[in-house]
């Protein structure tokens, strides 16, 4: 166990707790510095998935996690950003202001989804960000002359101040720079008013106004700051997929995005990093069991010489082959977690190193609420 | 002068006349308290005064500006912050986390320097943290600074609000029921906090409460109101003895 001793106001402004906690994060970032020389290309390029799914996890979490405010419509803010960046590169134009202006439009049309946020709440706001969503796939496979409708529209690796980062190595790093730095200022935001006032709104809207916030003002900000790094997001996600067509912006990429912050938890800028690794690895993940199991099966029933093993691995194979079973695990997946672990796996995270670092003295209650008395249960 | 005055102040939900025709004057420095059976509209005052709700006639006052149109999000800035009777505070946020919000009002940065969060938004911040310490010491929360509000024992939430609403530094502090589920000794110790408010910090008060005991304590003068209509004003005693305040009270 270890206490830490506070003898300053700053301490508790610091973005790292002490010394040992910015130790266990300078180990990180040499360790995920050190992946590309470790791992295949392969796997460099899965990799960099992890962090643009990041970024969209932090925008994500900013609105749902943070300000309270459900979108069902991300998917439209990656997929504004990357055409943008994607028709202002095919115009020629240099990349660093070619994402800036990305990230200015989708900044723009999240503040104007974000107006009618500030009439609607709960379901109903999410159901309007579902039709913009909806609207804007329409967009992207009618408007041709930007677009190209489903023809698609091919995207180069990005050459920046003529340096190339077509390597997966190279875009690896440029993704993780943009994610340590998304991290960065929306850690600073969230310590400082604008985030309080998110949080605030959050958890009673009626207090927060009566504290001196302007709901409709920190609400859009929020819309815009979520959208802003969703076309952040965008442009690299336009980079590593090479190739935009409308489908790919879809409710369901939407979901998955709402997933990702669920499952690595609300409120939590480490849930944002934790759902980003799930959700960008599952699906390699089922693809090696889709493959693998079958075969590896096949081998245990030759060598046990138990033929049941032989057919459930292929049951196990063909039931991950069909259509769609992607998005059920996904579903499943997000059912268990509400149910089971509803702070999601940074809750489980902490849990864990609380194990660690009170043992033995670990109690299961330790996370058991106190009791607190309601106003009726004392005035009886 | 009065601090505060409110003008005939009326507001109908549908058919119900909620409050009709109240007027009242606060003076700096005193505790003004206003009593009243359940659903006599005492909360929907605090509500019109927060300007949460629009009155459907009359006119709020405060330090001699008209405030009968200002937004609701103006009012703290001005120097009125309130409690709520069903508490509500900012729940998966730490006690210091909520106090700070409520130097909102006070907030000078902008959102780019918080992006960087420049010095000076650190300067910002460390001058909250020590406006929210001054609170944090003068109401004995010491303890409870880093633990959320959910993990907290109801009579300690109810004086974490208090404490949120000091941090705006108010002229005129709004207190909903603030001895309600509390128990006898909690009650005695929101009497004191009070007491302490209006003569240590000089900050006029309006409750809303329904312990006689604590109203008789604390109160320089009362009101009392019923179905939205004023009773009777004046001094603790003299409104409790009132016919018409007993006859309200007993259901007459
Ligand atoms: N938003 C609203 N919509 C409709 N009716 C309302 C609303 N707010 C209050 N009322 C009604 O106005 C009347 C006064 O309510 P109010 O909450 O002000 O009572 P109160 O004096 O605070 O009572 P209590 O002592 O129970 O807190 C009640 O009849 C209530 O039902
Ligand atoms: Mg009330």
């Amino acid at each position: 166990m270890r206490f830490i001793f506070k003898t300053s106001y700053n301490q508790d402004i610091q973005l790292f707790r002490d010394k040992v906690d910015l130790g266990w994060y300078v180990a990180l970032v040499v360790a995920v510095l050190a992946v590309p020389f470790l791992l295949s290309d392969y796997s460099v390029g899965e990799t960099s998935w992890v962090f643009i799914y990041g970024i969209c996890g932090v925008s994500l979490m900013t609105l749902v996690g943070y300000t309270g405010l459900v979108s069902l419509g991300h998917a439209a803010f990656l997929g504004i950003g990357a055409y943008a960046h994607a028709y202002f590169l095919e115009h020629g134009m240099p990349w660093v202001p070619s994402v800036v202006l990305a990230v200015l439009i989708t900044t723009v049309c999240g503040f104007v989804v974000g107006l009618p946020a500030l009439r609607m709440t709960g379901l109903y706001l999410s159901i309007a960000t579902l039709a913009f969503a909806v609207i804007i796939q329409e967009v992207f496979s009618h408007w041709e002359s930007v677009t190209h409708g489903f023809a698609g529209m091919p995207v180069g690796p990005p050459t920046i101040f003529g340096f190339s980062f077509a390597g997966s190595r190279e875009f690896y790093y440029l993704c993780l720079f943009f994610l340590v730095l998304a991290l960065w200022v929306t850690r600073n935001l969230l310590r400082a008013p604008t985030g309080r006032a998110w949080i605030a709104i959050r958890d009673s809207e009626i207090a927060a106004q009566s504290m001196g916030v302007n709901l409709a003002i920190y609400k859009s900000m929020a819309f815009a700051y979520s959208a802003g790094l969703m076309g952040l997001a965008g442009a690299l996600f336009a980079h590593k997929i090479a190739y935009l067509a409308p489908d790919i912006f879809t409710i369901l990429l939407s979901i998955q995005f709402l997933l990702l912050v669920i499952v690595g938890g609300l409120g939590s800028l480490h849930g944002a990093v934790f759902g980003a690794i799930f959700v960008a690895l599952l699906p390699p993940l089922i693809a090696i069991l889709r493959d693998g199991l079958p075969a590896s099966f096949a081998d245990l029933s030759t060598s046990t010489g138990i033929g049941l093993f032989h057919i459930v691995g292929d049951a196990i194979g063909n039931f991950l082959k069909k259509p769609g079973v992607e998005a059920g695990i996904f579903g499943l997946i997000l059912v268990l977690v509400i149910l089971l672990e509803p702070l999601g796996m940074y809750g489980r995270w902490v849990k864990i190193r609380v194990f660690f670092s009170t043992f033995p003295l670990y109690k299961a209650d330790s996370f058991k609420r106190q009791k607190s008395y309601m106003k009726t249960e004392r005035l009886r | 002068m009065s601090l505060f005055a409110a003008e005939e102040i009326a507001i109908n939900f549908g058919g119900i006349k909620a409050v009709d025709g109240v007027s009242f004057a606060i003076e700096k420095g005193e505790v003004f308290t206003i009593i009243g059976p359940n659903g006599a509209g005492k909360t929907t005052i605090f509500n019109l005064m927060s300007r949460i709700y629009d009155p459907t006639s009359g006119r709020l006052k405060f330090e001699g500006q008209d405030i009968t149109r200002v937004a609701p999000h103006r009012i703290a800035k001005l120097g009125i912050a309130r409690t709520f009777q069903n508490i509500e505070l900012f729940e998966h946020a730490s006690l210091l986390q909520n106090l700070l919000l409520a130097r909102h009002a006070h907030k000078k940065s902008n959102f780019f320097s918080e992006l960087l969060f420049l010095p000076s938004v650190r300067r910002m911040e460390i001058e909250h943290r020590e406006a929210v310490e001054q609170v944090i010491d003068f109401l004995d929360l010491q303890q409870y600074r880093d633990t959320l509000i959910v993990n907290l024992p109801y009579g300690v939430r109810k004086v974490t609000e208090l404490a949120r609403a000091l941090c705006t530094k108010p002229k005129l502090l709004l207190l909903d029921e603030p001895s309600s589920g509390l128990n006898v000794e909690e009650t005695e110790d929101m009497a004191f906090w009070i007491q302490d408010i209006k003569n240590l910090l000089g900050i006029t008060v309006l409750m809303v409460e329904h312990d006689m005991t604590l109203v008789s304590s604390v109160s320089d003068r009362v009101l009392a109101i019923n179905y939205g209509r004023p009773l009777a004003m004046g001094t603790p005693r003299e409104v409790q003895s009132h016919p018409e305040v007993m006859r309200a009270y007993l259901g007459g």
